[in-house]
């Protein structure tokens, strides 16, 4: 039987689809399995993701972890109090003063002592400059995930300045190591307060151009409005917590619910939302930029005089027991959980970390989305692998 | 504080307490372990609706697995430790029936500590290779070739 190509009237008339104009067999939906990673510009480090796919819609996620396992927790049961600090540097890289932070309170609220006043102020403009430069590299990386390439560029011009107070100040750019138990390391450089104060005001005039690039663009508005809900009680119940949960009307700031080192004493909004997709992640974040602006200029006119370290013995023993303190890093809940036997080094040691809460509620968010919109929600996540993989 | 044991001891009898660090540790038995977990995360007085976080402490005889608990309503806070004695094949309930979260926290657990969680949708190796033998972060665990003893 001659087989005739048939003409696309007839075709049409026929009720067979029709694509590109060539006559095509109904295909049954098939399904494959894809691997995202690990190594892949969109996920922010070495993170697998197996994706089972039906066409382009997604039905089912799972992420694959362990390529970048260092065994931090074996190694700190072998360092001492004051050396596994520059282990926790190593987590979440991108909140490196902020991860310190939670080591040294946990060790000087062991001991019962507390950082002097200078520094407890030294310490917090630290910590919120690093929560504006992990902000602006996600906001960068964001654009970048979705097509957009120049945010990329003004979140790294506009964070460099903020790496260059800190080698200027601390000596290296990334993993600082600046706090020690006690206090901070060293008296801020001469130019520290000049150069934070121009900087805010140049990152005043930057912030309201993020917001005409990306947040009024209608093709992303399109790519994350709707896309990635979150609710409340799925929030609490697999422990999320940072922008992500915040994003989802849960009130979780930990600097709020439990204060240290002093942020008790300034005045900053929690930056909550309602609207549980992409879009209220994305906008909690620019928020919590403003209120970080705001709390550092609370405190960079007026840092106390006085000692920038208390006098804390060499060779720290904790006494016997259990503590636990948490902090607010740019991702969430960070925890340090020290068990002691009295020694030299801690008996066990584990650091609670955001990103493995948020990651787990990954598979949820995008069942049912397409490959697309599985991108756009990794970047909102803002996942940063070692922090996972410890 | 008070009133936090009394009300466990309401729930649990056979809880013992302890406090460190400011928190209200209450150590109970595999047996009651996850009854206890479920009254502590339903009853309306207590609401611990947040799992911070969920890890576990090698003793040399016995093991604790810790669970961080915290009530976002009621702002009080607790810490649960199941003890574990049997070290050749330590089961517990798993708990991912009463959090989500506890999923991913308890394929933790078991590939670094190799505790099974009797009820858990999927418990394997989540950081090493499924091949690897042993369980890392156990005292009496050895390894010539990747553990520099110094």
């Amino acid at each position: 039987m001659t087989t005739e190509p048939e003409t696309i009237s007839s075709i049409a008339n026929s009720g067979i689809p029709i694509r590109s104009g060539i006559i095509s067999p109904d295909f049954e939906a098939q399904d494959f399995l894809i691997n995202i990673g690990p190594q892949h510009p969109s996920t922010h480090g070495v993170l697998h993701l197996k994706v089972h796919l039906s066409g382009e819609v997604i039905t089912d996620l799972e992420p694959c972890l362990g390529y970048v396992h260092r065994g931090v927790e074996k190694m700190c049961e072998k360092l001492s109090y004051r050396q596994f600090i520059y282990l926790s540097s190593r987590l979440d890289y991108l909140s490196a003063h902020i991860n310190n932070q939670a080591c040294v309170i946990a060790i000087e609220t062991a001991m019962g002592t507390e950082a002097t006043p200078r520094a407890q102020a030294i310490r917090i403009i630290m910590s919120e400059l690093t929560r504006l430069a992990s902000h602006q590299l996600w906001w960068g990386c964001m654009g970048m995930d979705l097509g957009a390439f120049t945010p990329f560029f003004y979140g790294f011009r506009d964070r460099e300045l903020i790496t260059d107070i800190f080698e200027e100040t601390c000596g290296t750019r990334l993993t600082m190591n600046y706090m020690v138990p006690g206090g901070v390391m060293h008296d801020i450089h001469s130019d520290f307060v000049r150069k934070v104060q121009e900087y805010l005001v140049h990152l005043k005039e930057k912030l309201p151009e993020y917001d005409e690039i990306l947040s009024g663009n209608q093709i992303f508005l399109e790519r994350v409005k709707g896309i990635g809900m979150l609710s409340r009680e799925d929030a609490i119940s697999y422990g999320c917590s940072g922008p992500v949960a915040r994003a989802s009307g849960l009130s979780c700031d930990i600097r709020k619910s439990h204060p240290y080192d002093g942020y008790d004493k300034i005045t900053f909004k929690e930056i909550l939302s309602s609207g549980c997709d992409n879009f209220a992640r994305y906008q909690v974040r620019l928020g919590e930029m403003r209120e970080s602006i705001a709390i550092i200029e609370q405190l960079i006119g007026n840092i106390p005089e006085g000692d920038f370290q208390a006098k804390v013995k060499k060779v720290i023993k904790l006494p016997k027991g259990e503590f636990y303190q948490r902090v607010e890093t740019a991702r969430g809940e960070f925890g340090v959980y020290i068990v002691s036997d009295g020694g030299n080094t801690p008996f066990r040691l584990k650091f609670r970390s955001p990103g493995f809460s948020n990651l787990s509620v990954l598979k949820k968010l995008c069942m049912g989305l397409k490959i697309a919109d599985l991108v756009a929600t990794m970047a909102t996540l803002d996942l940063v692998i070692p922090d996972i993989d410890r | 504080m008070e009133k936090l044991k009394e009300k466990i001891t309401g729930i649990e009898p056979a809880a013992l307490f302890e406090e460190s660090g400011g928190f209200l540790h209450a150590i109970v038995e595999p047996a009651s372990g996850f009854a206890m977990l479920q009254r502590l995360n339903k009853d309306p007085d207590l609401k611990f609706d947040w799992l911070s976080s969920l890890t576990c402490v090698d003793w040399n005889h016995y093991f604790y697995i810790v669970y961080f608990l915290r009530s976002l309503e009621l702002k009080h806070e607790l810490v649960v430790k199941v003890k574990i004695t049997d070290r050749l094949n330590p089961i517990t309930e798993s708990v991912t029936k009463i959090w989500a979260g506890a999923e991913l926290l308890e394929r933790e657990v078991y590939d670094l500590f190799g505790i099974k969680f009797h009820g858990h949708p999927d418990l394997r190796r989540i950081f090493l290779d499924e091949e690897w033998n042993g369980f890392p972060l156990r005292k009496d665990y050895k390894d010539e070739i990747n553990i520099v003893e110094l």
